[in-house]
């Protein structure tokens, strides 16, 4: 096992930088480039919405209550149960749940990853006061803090964010800790401990570099969670107030009427899992274009 | 011995005969019915739902009780007789009525449910409803300590005396209600807080308790110690908790439940088409409406605004394309029910085009129009169908120059919100307890407290309201009711939004469900055709 | 090992106090209490109530009566459900969320880790865009959609399956199934994603290179090793799956306890809310407990000292 680990540690080689090698190698996987088009389009359109000459996503149509998708009057995916446009509704609520989506990408990613890894590198008590500060935070009653959020700071969507962004970071900090203490053992790790490189430096150099893998399959993991739970504060009358919305609070409204008006919560649903999918390549895109072992 | 009898041998031979009529499952009838969620309690006199009623209207049996159609007719009391001052009802007990350990059922079982009923140590929600009893009031707020005091006597173990403080008609009705039922004195002191688990309970109704898993199902079967044992026809219940109505009505047309408790409103045009005879969809005593916080300024200090508010939403469009469950566009705050004569907004005949214009006359006066619009915040418990009724409200209100903002609440939130009086104007509902106004026409008097919303306070009113506790004749009574109602609607306090109306889907096979606008339909006259 | 399990054991107790500590004064710094209701409970009542549950005595003294009370297992009486008390309420409810829990996760974890194995040897290939297509509608798509979808298809539309209830053998399926989809998917894609990263490291290459059988390089090194994320998921998703959800127990009308945790909490029923927050604190302890063993189990290197 010890050569196989030596091996692992090559000399890296001088030249081409190190960004400009990831992106050749990214553009040059055609999964992750179409994914990368989705994605910005899907944003386009979302964030420019109000640009595009639509209906208003609060006009009500009397006359067109929960109907089907209707090309000629204009209502690709049809209407909802107050006669208001739903490709119009789900583009406006693609706002919330990108922002919502991307909150949960950054807060996972930068504290979930690095709460992880020095949980993991420094280990004995360090590593069991913050992780049992992980299993606390993942224990208490999230209803609760999110009950006390609304209560305490009345509503906005920056509340929204926080709530998410408290417990998004949870299961990542773990999944990192997990990578952490497997490759802490690892010869290029010690070697790097022994020349006496920081502990900062070998987390950030290091160690986390070589966790990318699972955190970047775990960050499409979460997204989707994310996504929903802010349908749930909504629920609880935190998350986004009408008439604005979001893809989570459509699909469960939509899912309420899902046995008469299956559009309602079908093309919110496929909107996301295509955006979803999207996101999925360019990550397997990122990986692997950023793929310390690779190099 | 008695106890180890009771407590080990009774469970095992009920098991076994349960076990023995499984076996012979052709010839038992069974009747399954969703009941919408998990009952709270199943002690008639702390319970306080419609799913806590409706188990306990089969296995209790109040001196009056259920017909099919909702008619009251003797339950535990074969006949009675009412004094000329409607003051003293004496009741006859029948002699052939049991509890289901084969006790007789006595005047002083019902002298001492009432006095559980009220006693300040059981807490019991309902209890002020018994006020109407001589000294029941005092005892409840425990300024009298002697139960005996109270208007309820049993003059021999046949016959039960009660006293009540006015005449008050609607009495008979109340003593069907969970509150006035009977309690086995002597299971609730052995059992305490225990006594209503299957195995312990003992009670006075055609059925008796057998199984309760939380969460899953309540199970009870026929009682043979009850009096009307052999007209009993189905021989157990099993009542499902059913939060999900969309899976509910799922459960009903794949034949799991031959009962529901609830439709789910989106399929109610669907269900109307293609299930006609299942579909029952009949008017209840409920009033959906907009309450209006007049402690706030603005639409507190101008009944102008308030009407403008009124006359902004459009009713028919709301129940015909929104809520579409065959609601009745509500015009007034007393639902329609019997022997009452509703009073009615002012504007009830005039066309929509025509309230729109008067409602814009009315908002301009105060300098208000879609330029310069009288903002409002909308309160509402989170929920689709208040959404969706709020977001068309707001829309409505949107053409006569109101800008509506809407807020969302969860359930507990909104309620202290409301309770506080934090709001400009907020969704609320009111169902009756029993079949008269008094229901509906106190909580908007001045010192009915946290119960008045709107924080209503008139003294015409009030004193038209209190006078019917005094009022021996019925129907002067009840155009009291009337009178009070047309000056509260006059002032606009609330929005009346759409009196109820209660769905259930009634298998074919089931006989005997009949419609009544209080909505209990007890075991004992249904039949289940295999 | 064991001296560490121990030790982690006895931390247990410090932790699940705070979970505690922080939850009783959370869950009563929301507004609303208990006895809150559409028809306001007459003001004696609700003064009597509140005095029988002891709410009237300064909170730091109910926080030491209810620890006192927990102490000898006794988790207080339910606000809600009158009936019963609530550790009644949790132990009829658990043993169902427990046995459904464990069902969905040894399903989900036999077929996700499959598919995952499978699609990561044959990556970029239509399986593999397969099951990450499957994958992320089984994430995307939640068990409020999925389920109905499946009481309709095979309840109604086909009559497989009962489409509610619960008692006979054939209840199991349809909740164990929609309790499964999110967790295949979930497993499928962290197998997939490290076993992608094993298999291009360096030892494995080199293992093949020695011309090694590959199923002996991929059973010995590399799924050994691709399972350790799957270890880090799996431990708060056990918590997770085994305390039930809300969701699938009311579709299908499961006696479990799942539904307790957001009834409780939209109830303010305090007791029965603190009682299901500390089993579930109890089992993420628990089994991330677990899962530092497994660690070590799967990869001797791992030493905790």
């Amino acid at each position: 096992m010890t050569d196989l680990a030596i091996l692992a540690v090559q000399p890296e080689v001088k030249g081409r930088s190190l960004w400009a090698d990831a992106r050749r190698r990214f553009m040059h996987n055609k999964a992750a480039v179409a994914g990368l088009a989705i994605l910005i389009l899907v944003t386009l359109l979302c964030f420019g919405a109000p640009y595009l000459g639509l209906r208003d996503q609060d006009e009500i149509n009397w006359d067109m209550i929960s109907v089907g998708p209707n090309w000629a009057e204009g209502y690709y995916f049809g209407t909802d149960q107050n006669g208001r446009d739903l490709f119009v509704r789900t583009l406006y609520g693609g706002q919330v749940s990108l922002i919502v989506g991307m909150v949960a990408t950054l807060v996972s990613l930068v504290i979930g990853t690095l709460w992880g890894a020095t949980a993991g590198f420094i280990g004995g008590r360090t590593d069991n006061v913050m992780m049992r500060i992980v299993d606390i935070l993942y224990s208490i009653p999230f209803i609760f803090f999110v009950i006390l959020l609304t209560v305490v700071f009345n509503k906005s969507m920056v509340l929204i964010y926080l709530a998410i962004g408290a417990v998004s970071w949870l299961d990542m900090a773990r999944i990192v800790r997990g990578q952490t203490i497997s490759i802490r053992r690892k010869e290029f790790i010690e070697a790097a401990h022994a020349s006496g490189v920081s502990n900062w430096r070998i987390i950030t150099r290091h160690i986390i570099p070589n966790c990318l893998g699972p955190v970047v399959v775990y960050m499409t993991l979460t997204v989707p969670a994310v996504i929903l739970t802010e349908s749930f504060l909504s629920y609880l009358g935190m998350g986004v107030q009408e008439p604005n919305s979001s893809w989570g609070t459509l699909i469960s409204e939509g899912a309420k009427s899902m046995d008469i008006a299956p559009w309602a919560v079908v093309f919110p649903s496929a909107v996301m899992v295509v955006t979803l999918l999207a996101l999925n390549f360019v990550g397997d895109g990122l990986r692997d274009a950023l793929d310390p072992k690779d190099r | 011995m008695n106890q180890v009898f009771k407590r080990l041998v009774l469970p095992a031979i009920t098991v076994a005969a349960l076990m023995a009529s499984t076996a012979l499952a052709q010839a038992e009838m069974v009747l399954h019915r969703g009941n919408g969620a998990e009952p709270e309690t199943i002690n008639p006199h702390k319970s306080t739902g419609v799913t806590e009623a409706n188990i306990e209207a089969d296995i209790f049996e109040g001196l009056t009780t259920y017909a099919p159609n909702g008619d009251i007719v003797p339950g535990a009391a074969e006949s009675w007789e009412i004094s000329d001052d409607g003051k003293t009802y004496t009741f006859h007990l029948r002699k052939n009525a049991k509890w289901s350990n084969g006790d007789a059922v006595t005047a002083k079982d019902f002298v001492f449910g009432f006095q559980d009923a009220i006693n300040p140590e059981t807490a019991a929600d309902y209890a002020p409803i018994l006020d109407v009893i001589v000294n029941a009031e005092k005892i409840r707020k425990n300024e009298e300590k002697d139960f005996s005091k109270l208007g309820a006597e049993a003059v021999d173990d046949y016959t039960l005396k009660v006293s009540l403080t006015g005449p008050t008609p609607y009495f008979l009705g109340l003593l069907r209600h969970p509150i006035s039922y009977p309690v086995h004195k002597a299971t609730v002191e052995k059992f305490k807080d225990d006594w209503t688990r299957p195995g312990n309970i003992v009670s006075n109704g055609a059925y008796q308790l057998t199984e309760w898993t939380p969460q899953a199902s309540l199970t009870y079967v026929k009682n043979p110690n009850y009096w009307d044992a052999g007209n009993v026809k189905v021989d157990k219940v099993v009542m499902y908790p059913t939060e999900d109505l969309a899976e509910e009505l799922k459960r009903f047309k794949a034949g799991e439940l031959d009962v529901t408790y609830d439709a789910p409103s989106e399929q109610i045009p669907d269900l109307e088409k293609n299930y006609p005879d299942e579909f029952k969809n009949t008017p209840y005593l409920g009033t959906y409406y907009y309450v209006i916080n007049l402690t706030r300024e603005a639409l507190g200090a101008q009944p102008d605004l308030r009407k403008a508010l009124s006359l902004g939403v459009n009713r028919e469009i709301l129940v015909s394309k929104i809520t579409q469950g065959g609601e009745a566009p509500a015009y007034s705050w007393e639902p329609p029910m019997s022997n009452y004569k509703q009073a009615f907004v002012d504007f009830k005949d005039m066309p929509q085009k025509q309230r729109l214009e008067e409602a814009k006359k009315l908002l301009e006066k105060h300098g208000y129009s879609k330029d310069n619009p009288l903002k409002v915040e909308l309160l509402y418990n989170t929920s689709e169908n208040h959404k969706k009724i709020a977001v068309a409200v707001q829309s409505m209100w949107k053409q006569i120059g109101v800008d509506a903002s809407l807020r969302n609440e969860e359930w507990k939130v909104y309620l202290e919100t409301r309770d506080k009086k934090q709001f400009d104007v907020a969704r609320a509902a009111w169902i009756a307890d029993y079949d008269d106004p008094i229901n509906f026409a106190d909580m908007f008097l001045s010192d009915a407290g946290e119960r008045n919303d709107a924080g209503y306070s008139n003294p015409e009113y009030d004193k038209l309201v209190k006078g019917t506790g005094t009022e021996t004749d019925p129907a002067k009574r009840m155009q009291m009711f009337h009178d009070a109602e047309q000056i509260f609607l006059n002032d606009n306090a609330m929005i009346p939004i759409y009196h109820y109306t209660s769905q259930h889907m009634v298998s074919k096979k089931v006989a005997g469900w009949e419609y009544n606008i209080l909505d209990f339909h007890l075991a004992r006259f249904i039949t289940v055709a295999q | 090992m064991l001296n560490y399990t121990i030790r982690r054991l006895i931390g247990a107790i410090p932790t699940l106090f705070v979970i505690l500590a922080v939850s009783f004064f959370m869950v009563r710094m929301a507004p609303g209490g208990p006895f809150d209701k559409e028809r306001k409970v007459p003001a004696e009542v609700e003064a009597k109530l509140i005095q029988q549950y002891h709410l009237d005595e300064p909170l730091p003294q109910q926080f030491v009566r209810y620890i006192g009370g927990l102490a000898q297992g006794d988790f207080g009486p339910s606000f809600k459900y009158k009936d019963f008390t609530v550790s009644e309420l949790i132990w009829q409810g658990f043993p169902t969320s427990l046995a459904l829990g464990l069902s969905a996760i040894a399903i989900a974890l036999i077929v996700g880790v499959s598919l995952g194995i499978w699609s990561s040897l044959r990556q970029n290939s239509w399986i593999d865009y397969l099951s990450v297509g499957t994958a992320m509608m089984g994430i995307a798509v939640p068990n409020f959609v999925i389920a109905p979808i499946m009481t309709l298809v095979f309840g109604l539309m086909l009559h497989w399956l009962p489409v509610g209830g619960w008692g006979k053998p054939t209840n199991w399926i349809l909740p164990i199934i929609a309790l499964a989809i999110p967790q295949i998917a979930a497993f499928t894609r962290l197998t997939r994603g490290s076993m992608l990263e094993i298999l291009r490291s360096n030892f494995v290459r080199t293992a093949r290179a020695k011309g090694l059988p590959e199923l002996v390089t991929l059973t010995r090194h590399a799924i050994r090793a691709a399972l350790m994320p799957v270890v880090s998921y799996m431990g708060p998703a056990i918590a997770n799956i085994v305390t039930g959800s809300v969701i699938v127990e009311q579709i299908f009308g499961i006696p479990g306890i799942g539904r307790y945790f957001v009834q409780g909490a939209i109830n303010r029923d305090y007791t029965l809310v603190l009682g299901v927050t500390i089993l579930f604190g109890a089992l993420v302890i628990i089994c991330n407990l677990l899962a530092d063993i497994c660690y070590g189990l799967l990869d001797p290197k791992v030493r905790y000292d």
